[in-house]
């Protein structure tokens, strides 16, 4: 950021002389914290698989993301803001990208680039592979694409900088971090016969439970689709469901009411 | 630099087989399945008659082994071999079977050290063990995984179906997202037997077990006054200079290196099992994933995989030479595209930081332009198709001339690449080699560095510019040519003393020879305006049964498909086997022994000098 404009922080609250529009400025702390991380985000140097090669060509000359006060990008957890988890994230890479996670100081933020980094993508069904990096770590940002361009990384640093401009010191739910105490690191999986998340070893006992009895173990019955539900609600007449009663009911009849009138007068529009 | 002359190419397979069967008559017999070649060898002469293929017959290079599990259709398990002559020529393809429950065939890796990484990948992922073999570890998956996932009766967590789509997914019209079905929510399964009392993380430890590093206590005192502790350095798997997420385990004495093992599998997306359920087709974008710098000319190898069984059929079209010109123009233009990243790469490795790769890169944007008009996509371009090409090079075409700040312009097509084939591209290699080759900086890092032998590249199985710049001129384009190289008019060039700078400069002279071959094309391209480029058929066509390899001159090396078609006659088809010879993959087994005695920081250049890709490495 070349030239430090100060209207930018502006709080209009508190009227300030026109002669002194550009050197000074009454603000919230809030403001200048964020602005000033928002302006000078510094990414981990850290690729994954294709993605990767498109965080270069963003970070190369034409697409040029140093732009957004980006382009410092480090090779130590230790100095960076901002995790670009660029490419495909498997059972074997979570155990280091967690670890490198718990190493970064806070404030941190996490940028899923690409559908394999936000759900697992092309590869997901995989038995190497983790189905998006969300399962383990907070992600910020997902930015869709096999690979995303250029462009809508950019897009996608853009949006985090207008997420770290809505933060607020004061909320600490909002940012963890200016809480009190030092925050608990993300449990590191364990590799054995599969990866095993630490957290869920609740849910991996009562499975070993079941399998032990001899039941099935380790899937889930899912509902009958719905399907039946839905057509019987549009056929119905809109009065006959609200006669059903119940609050969800009627709201779902009157909308349907609503939009049968709308349609109605669509057609006579047509019509005429 | 030498320019190899062409080579011959005439090599009588069948002849080279009727000979091998009067040598060993109880041991090799004709694979006569339908659809397959070469021949089956009982896998207790196995060694003999490999030694002796190699040595007495001239196959002195092996490019690809791997296995395939046919439950269900014979029980057994076979190894695939590959072996060419450096000298050019078709291959002799040789099998060894073993019967499921304890699968186990002697190890290749005296004849040829190349198979090292190749068997240890068939021992992780089917199980196949390899008597013989000093280090039979997983190397794509931890030790301690459950089970070994490319058998055909080991099932995934999100396993569904023998095909896609999966049916299942969406019962009356609704989507079901896999994760609500699996108890987890997560793409994982354990044993029925998981022990939890005992769940801790013994990958690393096993690691280092089986590099032989688990006593950390060294001799300190030994003769000669006092000897220095040695080191163990692990580089990556996050590390900016390994290119990706792939590691090495690396023992110091002091700077020098003493063992290099390279740790990968931290990018084993499981390209091979989810290939060997998708249909034929389907397969196509998933090798853009694979080397992601080169997509279009792994489209290429895939598609004459598939091609070759086509033909086996009654009713197959040769693609049309328009499709083949518009093939050559787009591989070659990736070779391009590869090189000047490697290049800019090697160098940033070399602590010239960013600067050459910013230069190489612009040129390669403006190539990507083009890709990005005629694919749809500036990487995955996913283009190919069998018979011939998706569609047809545009019109007109979007671009810009400046790199930065420059507003968006039209152009014709065919005005934009002669533009850039005979102005561009050729300036810009002018001004980067009057930089850097005999930059003194760079001589002095690379000439006599990370030196491989001819003999040595060979039997490592090593290919591409690695193996050029040792001095073997082998290139399958002139080899085993395939499309239209025959026609075209170009040399490869070879290195003489197979160090670093001698890949560095075979890779410079292959992006003026490949811009030759495209001054070439430009004529060809104009020529055939209007020609069809697919031909329908083709991809709607069902695969006979049979098996093939098809393989390309890749950038990075040979690339190598092996499929196999169990021909399913009425039902959804897809390839029984789905095979990856990765030049990436084998490339690394030379690493280890290219490092050793060289400097820490030598290491990171002997790397880059192979210019490997993860997404290949690991598949
Ligand atoms: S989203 Fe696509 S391009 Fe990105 S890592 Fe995954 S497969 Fe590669």
């Amino acid at each position: 950021m070349s030239d430090l404009n100060l209207r930018e922080l502006h709080n209009t609250e508190f009227p300030i002389p026109d002669e002194l529009q550009s050197n000074l400025a009454i603000t919230s702390l809030s403001k200048v914290y964020n602005w000033s991380r928002r302006s000078s985000m510094w990414p981990l140097l850290f690729g994954l698989a294709c993605c990767a090669i498109e965080m270069i060509g963003t970070a190369a000359s034409r697409f040029d993301f140093s732009r957004f006060g980006m382009e410092v990008m480090r090779g130590s957890p230790r100095q960076s803001d901002l995790m670009i988890v660029s490419g495909t994230v498997t059972k074997k890479m979570i155990v280091p990208i967690v670890r490198l996670y718990n190493q970064m100081p806070e404030p941190k933020y996490v940028l899923a680039m690409g559908a394999c980094a936000s759900g697992g993508g092309p590869f997901k069904e995989g038995y190497n592979v983790v189905s998006g990096v969300d399962k383990y770590l907070p992600v910020d940002v997902y930015v869709p694409g096999c690979p995303p361009t250029p462009q809508a990384l950019i897009h996608g640093l853009i949006a985090l900088q207008k997420k770290i401009d809505g933060q607020s010191l004061a909320n600490m739910d909002d940012v963890p971090w200016y809480g009190v105490g030092p925050s608990e690191p993300t449990p590191i999986p364990i590799l054995g016969p599969d990866v095993i998340d630490p957290r869920q070893m609740d849910i991996i006992r009562r499975q070993a439970e079941l399998a032990a009895l001899g039941k099935p173990y380790g899937v889930r019955e899912l509902p009958a689709p719905q399907m039946k539900a839905v057509v019987a609600a549009k056929g119905a007449a809109p009065a006959a469901a609200a006669a059903d009663g119940g609050e969800v009911d009627a709201a779902k009849a009157e909308r349907l009411r609503k939009r049968e009138e709308a349609l109605a007068r669509k057609h006579a529009a047509k019509g005429e | 630099m030498v320019i190899a002359a062409p080579q011959t190419v005439d090599v009588d397979v069948n002849a080279v087989i009727d000979k091998l069967k009067e040598k060993f008559p109880e041991a090799v017999k004709n694979d006569t399945r339908q659809g397959y070649k070469g021949v089956i060898v009982d896998k207790s002469k196995l060694v003999e008659v490999a030694t002796s293929i190699r040595d007495e017959f001239g196959f002195d290079y092996l490019s690809s082994a791997t296995g395939v599990d046919y439950l269900g259709i014979a029980d057994e398990m076979e190894m695939v071999y590959h072996a060419y002559r450096t000298t050019g020529g078709p291959a002799l393809v040789f099998k060894a079977q073993t019967p499921r429950d304890n699968p186990e065939i002697p190890s290749l890796i005296d004849v040829w050290p190349g198979v090292d990484f190749q068997e240890r990948e068939v021992w992780d992922l089917y199980g196949i063990r390899f008597p013989g073999h000093p280090n039979l570890q997983r190397i794509l998956l931890w030790e301690g995984f459950n089970g070994h996932p490319m058998r055909k009766d080991w099932k995934e967590a999100y396993f569904e179906e023998d095909h896609k789509p999966f049916e299942s997914r969406w019962p009356a019209g609704h989507v079901h997202r896999i994760e609500e079905k699996n108890a987890y929510g997560h793409n994982v399964m354990y044993p029925a037997d998981l022990d939890l009392s005992r769940l801790t993380d013994t990958s690393e430890e096993s690691l280092y077990n089986s590099l032989g590093l688990g006593v950390d206590v060294q001799d300190l005192t030994g003769e000669g006054g006092i000897k220095t502790d040695r080191l163990v350095v692990n580089l990556g798997p996050h590390h900016p200079s390994t290119h990706g997420v792939f590691r090495m385990v690396v023992t110091l004495d002091g700077e020098t290196i003493e063992t290099l093992d390279p740790v990968m599998g931290y990018l084993h997306r499981n390209h091979e099992k989810i290939g060997e359920r998708n249909s034929f087709l389907q397969n196509m974008p998933f090798t853009d994933r694979l080397d992601y710098i080169s997509s279009m000319s792994n489209n290429l190898g895939y598609a004459l995989a598939v091609e070759q069984l086509l033909a086996l059929g009654a009713r197959y079209q040769p693609p049309t030479y328009r499709a083949e010109v518009i093939r050559v123009l787009m591989a070659e233009l990736t070779r391009i595209v590869n090189h000047l990243w490697s290049l800019g790469f090697l160098l940033n490795d070399l602590g010239a930081f960013f600067t050459p790769m910013l230069y190489a890169n612009n040129e390669r944007e403006k190539i990507l332009d083009f890709f990005e008009a005629t694919a749809g996509s500036r990487l995955m371009c996913n283009y190919m198709r069998f018979g011939g090409v998706f569609k047809d090079i545009p019109e007109r075409i979007h671009s810009v001339v400046n790199m930065v700040n420059d507003k968006v312009r039209d152009y014709n097509t065919m005005d934009y690449l002669t533009e850039m084939i005979n102005e561009r591209l050729p300036r810009f290699m002018d001004e980067y080699e009057r930089l850097l080759v005999n930059n003194e900086i760079l001589k002095t890092r690379t000439v006599g560095v990370g030196v491989l032998p001819a003999d040595r590249a060979i039997a490592y199985s090593t290919c591409g510019p690695l193996l050029r710049g040792s001095g073997v001129a082998y290139d399958i384009r002139r080899s085993d040519p395939y499309s239209i190289y025959p026609e075209l008019d170009f040399d490869i060039p070879v290195g003489q003393n197979g160090d670093i700078y001698d890949r560095f400069m075979v890779r410079v002279y292959e992006i003026r020879e490949s811009l030759r071959i495209l001054k070439q094309i430009l004529p060809r391209l104009e020529r055939t305006k209007g020609e069809e480029v697919v031909s329908k058929f083709n991809y709607l066509g069902r695969v006979p049964i049979g098996e093939s390899y098809g393989r390309v001159e890749n950038p990075k090396g040979e690339l190598g498909y092996y499929v196999v078609s169990a021909g399913d006659e009425k039902g959804p088809q897809n390839p029984w086997r789905y095979h990856i010879r990765a030049p990436s993959f084998i490339n690394l087994t030379a690493l280890g022994p290219m490092s050793k005695g060289y400097k820490v920081a030598d290491v990171v250049t002997i790397l880059g000098s192979i210019d490997i890709v993860l997404g290949e490495t690991d598949r």
